[in-house]
């Protein structure tokens, strides 16, 4: 049964990009473990502004776990430590009356501090800019079942696509990579009959990108595989990896 | 006694988009490039119409709060999108789409757009396919369907329980590929704080950059609003926490029209209220109505024994349970259209047979289905809303039936279009959510998706063309113009107002007391009395928010709590004027409910030889009321009848 705990929350604070940063601690009375992990910082807000304090500023928005706006890094685990689960869908259940919680933004190259615990993703949009689409303009296209798709390729392909851009793979890992997040979406139009025409193309575009925007490479920790709220598996680097070879075999 | 012009094309239903599109005004290549377009919004409305019109050569500025354009909160949808394929020869068509969706709302949306809307649905799937969208399929490689509330086909596309993500996706990424060739320029973070006009018509915006906090003024031939609706004016919704009404009622009050207010979705399968501390509701999909079934115990003591915690629902036996859309509407069951199936989980719990802690719920199970099925069937259909509802409450739904109450979901109410999807100010447009035009007083479960679609890729960029045709010659405009500067000087004086108050009252706390008024007397039923009280209380509750508000921090900064304040004080209106309008509209329908008006059965009475209009406010400036204004919806080709569910 859910009751209410006491707990500490040391919370990353940084006025913008070039600031220094440090922690902060506060605490919590009374906090529901019903809540969940977004509306206790609520609550740690109200107290703030109460106190006429400037409340933590994060990144949220849909809190049902798919807009891939939250984006903290609780106890050392990207989203928290629930699995497969973004921070809006972590509960304060998964919690100790007394606990003491870390909150930090996603720390990596690619995505610049905004304010406290918002940072700047725009680098992702970049790379699906690069080559994250098949070239088709509305209208003119044929009728929805001219092309069969078998339902293997297909549902490989929705597993990629359920990727949310959310930014855990690369906070979670040590090389601050993108290869998850970008093997997601090769794969999921590499999968299928429509987004096959461009295919060599895209791989080389949205590598070169990540590339040119500072995220690292990728060395087979698995961490990003870990940590994604949306399970994306790293089989998916794997289908990346042929699809680039093969592109720049043909080259 | 209408004197509005919704420009209805001539001709019969199905001819007249034919005609329309055959005798518009169209813009050639060389001119297109010469004509910039602003759309605010990235959802599947903005994002779609965005990467159509840079298609098609337009300059497009692209607008969105978000970090990303990849986060408007059409994300969220879950079950599907309609279309009137027939790929399951079940007897669907364009005309079954068209009289299902009209009848679904009740009979208060225009004809002619909802016959358009069906028609350029199937065109939605096929451009979705040649993106990748990744919709379920069969073994055979073609695509699968399912069915949702309101209709006895199975006209429904889906991906799994992420329709809504994959759908915006898609659109994203055809609005990506424009960012990237250069023809769209995307401003994130930015938020459109009000729309300008220039000798009547619309030119620009002036927006918000919300990193910087600084106000930035934008020009354009056209401005499309792609908003979405205005729902979290009850705080608690199945909305995101940044969905808000601000946009759109900046342009009422620039003169645009606010058609239908009180016309807002209530969806009956939500995850019940558990505390104060809660920020938003969240849905469970429509398309669990498939194979899960609803019902509350039959005994009032078997509810209050459950209520007390002392009986678990797997313990009441199968005759003692009341399975009550079944027995009230046998021929659709649990698939009634979302009205009518939010009453009778309300007319149930107020009758004392609702379960929960609170009594404020009912049940949703899946045993039958997954004895018909087998678990694993069940888990592939629906197995990310089962992970979803167990993260949230803390039970598994294979086990034990889920518990559901209705919430707000989505507002059909929005700015006045006509056929063009352009607003009473010329060159200002609506589209998706943020405007009124397709679904009357209710929207069937996976049209919102069909719609947003259908204005941002097969209708807008067609009818702005009509508009922006006689704009060729306009050369394009700067930002130093007095009515820029008029627009920029009245917001700054707005967010000084604000600042300046330094009171004690969160914002949040404000707008959990606007949610509770909401709620209370604006919510799923309503009356005369009520309604009187609500437009007291709001006037009292907007006098507190202006004297007692509290924003830390500086306003020309990064500030969230002086973004919410701003959307806040512009929910307050918006509730105002939805309490107006529930108050003019002395009938039932759809998601209207008077208590005044309704059947011996308990069904919405409606009163078509009254009320067969679009009620049109227009602004006339602060405390003074808002004229109301009637587009008279004429029937040409349906015979209105009350809403039959039952044989």
């Amino acid at each position: 049964m859910d009751k209410n705990i006491n707990i500490t929350i040391k919370v990353w604070r940084q006025k913008g990009p070039k600031s220094k940063g440090s922690f902060e601690t506060y605490k919590l009375n009374n906090v529901s473990q019903s809540s969940s992990f977004l509306e206790m910082l609520d609550v740690l807000n109200e107290q703030l502004i109460s106190e006429g304090k400037e409340p933590v500023a994060f990144d949220h928005d849909c809190r049902e776990g798919i807009c891939g706006m939250c984006s903290l890094y609780i106890n050392g685990h990207p989203h928290g430590p629930d699995s497969a689960v973004t921070t809006c869908q972590l509960h304060m259940r998964k919690f100790e009356d007394g606990a003491t919680i870390t909150v930090e933004p996603w720390r990596s190259a690619g995505f610049p501090v905004i304010r406290d615990l918002m940072v700047d993703r725009y680098a992702f949009d970049k790379i699906i800019q690069a080559g994250g689409f098949v070239s088709v303009n509305t209208g003119g296209v044929p009728d929805a079942n001219a092309i069969p798709i078998s339902k293997k390729d297909a549902d490989l392909a929705m597993d990629a696509a359920a990727c949310i851009g959310c930014g855990a793979c690369v906070a979670a890992c040590k090389n601050g990579s993108a290869m998850l997040f970008v093997s997601a979406k090769v794969s999921q139009l590499s999968l299928l009959p429509q987004g096959k025409v461009e295919a060599a193309r895209r791989a080389k575009a949205m590598i070169a990108k990540m590339d040119e925007l500072g995220f690292g490479n990728c060395t087979n920790t698995r961490a990003c595989e870990a940590e994604c709220p949306k399970e994306v598996s790293i089989s998916n680097i794997a289908r990346l990896n042929r699809e680039f070879i093969k592109a720049k075999l043909a080259d | 006694m209408s004197t509005i012009n919704s420009k209805i094309p001539q001709g019969s239903l199905s001819d007249k988009w034919k005609n329309y599109k055959d005798h518009q005004k169209l813009v050639n290549p060389a001119n297109k490039r010469r004509l910039d377009i602003i759309v605010v919004g990235t959802g599947l409305a903005g994002a779609s119409a965005a990467a159509t019109l840079a298609e098609l050569g337009f300059n497009v500025l692209n607008f969105c709060i978000q970090d990303s354009p990849r986060r408007a909160h059409s994300i969220a949808a879950q079950g599907g999108i309609n279309a009137a394929k027939n790929y399951q020869n079940d007897g669907d068509s364009v005309y079954r789409l068209f009289y299902d969706t009209i009848k679904g709302g009740d009979y208060r949306a225009r004809e002619a757009n909802v016959y358009r809307l069906a028609e350029v649905s199937n065109s939605i799937i096929d451009q979705c396919v040649a993106q990748g969208v990744p919709f379920a399929r069969e073994y055979g490689g073609l695509l699968d369907n399912r069915s949702f509330g309101g209709a006895q086909v199975s006209r429904t596309f889906y991906a799994r329980g992420q329709t809504g993500q994959q759908l915006l996706l898609g659109a994203y990424s055809a609005l990506s590929r424009q960012i990237g060739l250069g023809r769209v320029k995307m401003y994130k973070r930015h938020e459109m704080l009000d729309v300008v006009t220039i000798d009547g018509r619309a030119r620009g915006i002036i927006a918000r950059n919300l990193v910087t906090g600084k106000l930035e003024r934008f020009a354009a031939h056209a401005v499309v609003v792609a908003t979405g609706g205005y729902v979290n004016t009850f705080f608690l919704s199945t909305n995101a926490m940044g969905s808000n009404g601000s946009a759109a009622w900046q342009c009422y009050k620039k003169g645009a029209w606010f058609a239908n207010p009180c016309y807002v979705q209530i969806h009956p399968t939500c995850i019940p209220v558990h505390g104060e501390f809660q920020s938003k509701l969240t849905l469970m999909s429509e398309s669990l109505r498939n194979d899960g079934r609803i019902w509350v115990p039959k005994k009032k003591e078997d509810a209050e024994f459950i209520r007390a915690g002392q009986l678990k629902p797997t313990q009441i036996k199968e005759e003692d349970r009341d399975y009550y859309l079944e027995r009230r509407y046998p021929a659709f069951g649990n698939l009634v259209p979302r009205d009518v199936a939010s009453r009778a989980a309300k007319e149930r719990c107020d009758a004392g047979y609702g379960v929960g802690s609170t009594g404020l719920a009912v049940y949703l199970d899946f045993a039958e289905a997954i004895n018909r099925l087998g678990r694993h069937v069940v888990e592939q259909r629906y197995g990310n809303l089962f992970q979803m509802y167990e993260k949230i409450v803390d039970d598994n739904p294979y086990e034990t039936p889920m518990m559901i109450f209705p919430a707000l979901h989505y507002a059909m109410g929005g700015l006045w279009v006509d056929y063009e999807l352009m607003t009473s100010i010329p060159g200002l447009f609506a589209i998706g959510e943020a405007n009124f035009s397709d679904h009357g007083a209710n929207r069937l479960g996976a049209s919102a998706l069909m719609q947003g679609l259908a204005d941002g890729y097969f209708v807008l960029p067609y009818t702005i063309q009509n508009y922006l045709a006689d704009q060729i010659q306009v050369p394009r405009f700067k930002t130093d113009a007095p009515e820029f500067d008029a627009a920029e000087k009245s917001i700054e004086d707005r967010i000084k107002k604000l600042m300046n108050i330094k009171g004690n009252r969160s914002v949040d706390s404000l707008h959990k007391e606007l949610g509770h008024i909401m709620w209370e007397h604006i919510g799923m039923a309503r009356n005369s009395e009520g309604l009187k009280e609500a437009i007291t209380l709001l006037g009292k509750l907007k006098q507190e928010f202006w004297s007692n508000v509290r924003i830390p921090g500086e306003s020309a900064d990064l500030n969230i709590e002086l973004e919410k304040a701003l959307r806040l004080a512009d929910f307050i209106e918006i509730g105002e004027l939805m309490a107006r309008d529930a108050y003019n509209r002395e009938e039932s329908c759809g998601g209207h409910f008077r208590e005044e008006y309704q059947t011996p059965e308990g069904e919405a009475l409606r009163r078509d030889d009254l009320l067969s209009y679009v009620s049109c406010w227009e602004y006339k400036g602060d405390n003074i009321e808002p004229e109301l204004l009637k587009e008279n919806l004429e029937y040409e080709f349906v015979v209105r009848q009350q809403r039959n569910y039952k044989n």
